[in-house]
């Protein structure tokens, strides 16, 4: 039953990305398919880096409020790549390849993440609005810190991290693709073959421990395919705040089962109509006023309001 | 054979356990007695590793609890917690089949799914199936979860009060259940009980604990005696013999 509800995804994905591709070619095809092609790949990406992040990280911390995104995760990579602006210098940083740059970023993101949220995960855990303030404190801490580091630093350094600090789907970094898609499909593979350890995770501490199968070292390593996640999304996009929750809510509505092998590739699909479709839709369809980011930050922010309110009735 | 060797556990600076050692040998229903808050749970938690162990020993045959790997033991021992929470997504098929993990690891095999409905059929599951764990009642869903621990068909079963929300008939059942397992099939059981009268009716060994100590350990008609029960329980419920096995009067 769930099966068929993928390949129904799938084959509205594949409409999105024919539209997008092929509607309103004005001059060559072949250079725009080619400029197209990058931004699709691109996009697609984003959304399943977004989407199975968003679905692990409620998988290990046992809820369905709070999102990578919520927690600070994207904060703690910008703060990371600013704070390596501010050591390295402008000028030095740019000398340097950019897909190595994500790598260390990438590295280095992983291992902030872990220690920080790996910790969080642990003290809070089955108590959400701990979580969600902790979270949340954390998340505005880490943007003071980046906030502070980007006001000492001076002009031409702010221009190169004030590109990492906004959502911007238009405008993806297609020059990362290569590296991002490395990294994110990797990640991606890791996260599949893990589905199963997912299902048992999803049971609780008490009932996953006693089927041989630890948290703690299931949380550690999600979190590090999370955090890979995450970089590659912010690097090439931005921060995004509600994306991932809206993502991860239109799944459960749309695949109510516990199994990840479902779960995982249904909110990629997901993920991908939403961006793909959306993008084609602004820009051809609505003629670009309103930033993607926009609307689906603010879908995403309703969301989580509804679910906020909803979980704090219970 | 489940060795504890000299096992004490704080919690926030307070001793809960207090140097405990004690032997189960293989085969057998071992019945757990005690008061409230005596640290019956703490010490079964601390056996099936569900809380990281801080002083002393535990061994399950030649497994180091805490050390060995947590595969095997998730085939050696099983636990049925005191409190179980419902994840709401799952059918009773869904999480009786979870029982299963440890052998097949996310790829049920026929057999595994023929445990299953077995295990169903044992605890009358059969029926509620395809019910999600929250539209459940409570000895519903206590039975569900019974069933997912028998399933997990270990040699070794910890039973953190089971017949919590069972009704008569079905606490009845699955007593007699653990009885032809340890009978017939040389499982071990070690069971949280606070009818004493279910203790002395169906366990071969009753260990009572208080204050995080084990107080007496042995038969069920040598331990339960009325001075017992004053001195443990702090409550004078007198004790009548009927058919050679001491009952409590409630
Ligand atoms: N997380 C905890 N924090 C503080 N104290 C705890 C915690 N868990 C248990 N305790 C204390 O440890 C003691 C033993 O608890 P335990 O759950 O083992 O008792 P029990 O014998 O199972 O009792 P019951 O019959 O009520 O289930 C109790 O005094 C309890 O208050
Ligand atoms: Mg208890």
């Amino acid at each position: 039953m769930y099966r068929n509800r993928l390949l129904l995804l799938t084959l509205a994905l594949l409409a999105c990305a024919l539209a997008y591709l092929f509607t309103g070619v004005k001059g060559s095809l072949e250079f725009a398919l080619m400029f197209r092609g990058k931004k699709l790949a691109a996009l697609l990406l984003i959304g399943a880096a977004q989407a199975v992040a968003a679905v692990m990280f409620q998988t290990i911390s046992g809820n369905r409020i709070l999102t990578p995104a919520i927690m600070g995760f994207d904060a703690l990579y910008v703060l990371i790549l600013t704070a390596a602006v501010v050591a390295l210098g402008a000028p030095a940083y740019q000398q340097l390849d950019p897909g190595l740059l994500m790598l260390t970023n990438a590295t280095l993101m992983c291992a902030a993440a872990v220690m920080l949220f790996g910790l969080l995960l642990r003290k809070g855990q089955g108590d959400l609005m701990r979580m969600l303030l902790t979270g949340v404190v954390l998340a505005v801490m880490l943007r003071s810190i980046t906030g502070l580091l980007q006001r000492v630093i001076d002009p031409s350094e702010y221009a190169v991290v004030q590109a990492a600090s906004f959502a911007r789907f238009s405008r993806a970094e297609t020059d990362l693709l290569g590296v991002s898609a490395l990294l994110c499909c990797g990640a991606l593979g890791l996260a599949w073959r893990m589905r199963h350890r997912l299902d048992v995770l999803a049971l609780g501490p008490v009932a996953s421990t006693s089927l041989g199968e630890p948290p703690l070292r299931g949380q550690r390593r999600a979190l590090l395919l999370i955090s890979v996640l995450v970089a590659v999304s912010t690097a090439l996009v931005g921060p995004v705040a509600f994306f991932g929750l809206l993502v991860s809510a239109l799944t459960y509505l749309v695949l109510p089962t516990y199994r990840h092998a479902i779960l995982l590739p249904g909110s990629a699909l997901i993920s991908g109509v939403i961006l793909v479709g959306g993008q084609w839709a602004l820009e051809r369809v609505f003629a670009f006023t309103t930033p993607l980011s926009v609307v689906v930050e603010f879908l995403g922010g309703v969301v989580f309001l509804l679910l906020l309110m909803k979980g704090l009735k219970r | 054979m489940i060795e504890v060797q000299n096992l004490s556990h704080d919690i926030h600076g307070a001793p809960i356990l207090r140097d405990i050692s004690v032997t189960v040998p293989k085969g057998g229903v071992t019945a757990l007695v005690g008061p409230n808050g005596a640290g019956k749970s703490t010490l079964l938690s601390l056996m099936a590793r569900l809380i990281p162990r801080q002083q002393g020993r535990i061994t399950v045959d030649e497994l180091v609890v805490g050390e060995s790997d947590d595969k095997d033991l998730a085939r050696r021992l099983a636990i049925l917690p005191q409190t179980v929470h419902a994840a709401s997504r799952l059918t009773v098929r869904d999480l009786v089949g979870f029982g299963r993990y440890p052998y097949h690891r996310g790829r049920p095999t026929p057999d595994d799914r023929a445990m299953v409905e077995d295990g169903m059929r044992l605890f009358d599951l059969l029926p509620l199936a395809e019910r999600s764990l929250d539209t459940l009642s409570g000895g519903q869903r206590q039975r569900a979860f019974v069933a997912m621990t028998y399933v997990q068909d270990t040699d070794y079963l910890l039973l953190d009060e089971p017949l919590n929300n069972l009704d008569l008939a079905a606490s009845r059942a699955l007593m007699a259940r653990l009885r032809d397992l340890a009978d017939n099939k040389d499982r071990t059981v070690i069971i949280v009980l606070h009818d004493i009268n279910f203790a002395t009716a169906y366990a071969d060994r009753v260990l009572v604990m208080k204050e995080g100590r084990l107080c007496a350990d042995g038969a069920p008609q040598d331990v339960i005696t009325e001075t017992l029960i004053q001195s443990v329980f702090e409550t004078d419920a007198p004790l009548r013999t009927v058919e050679g096995r001491p009952v409590v009067m409630v």
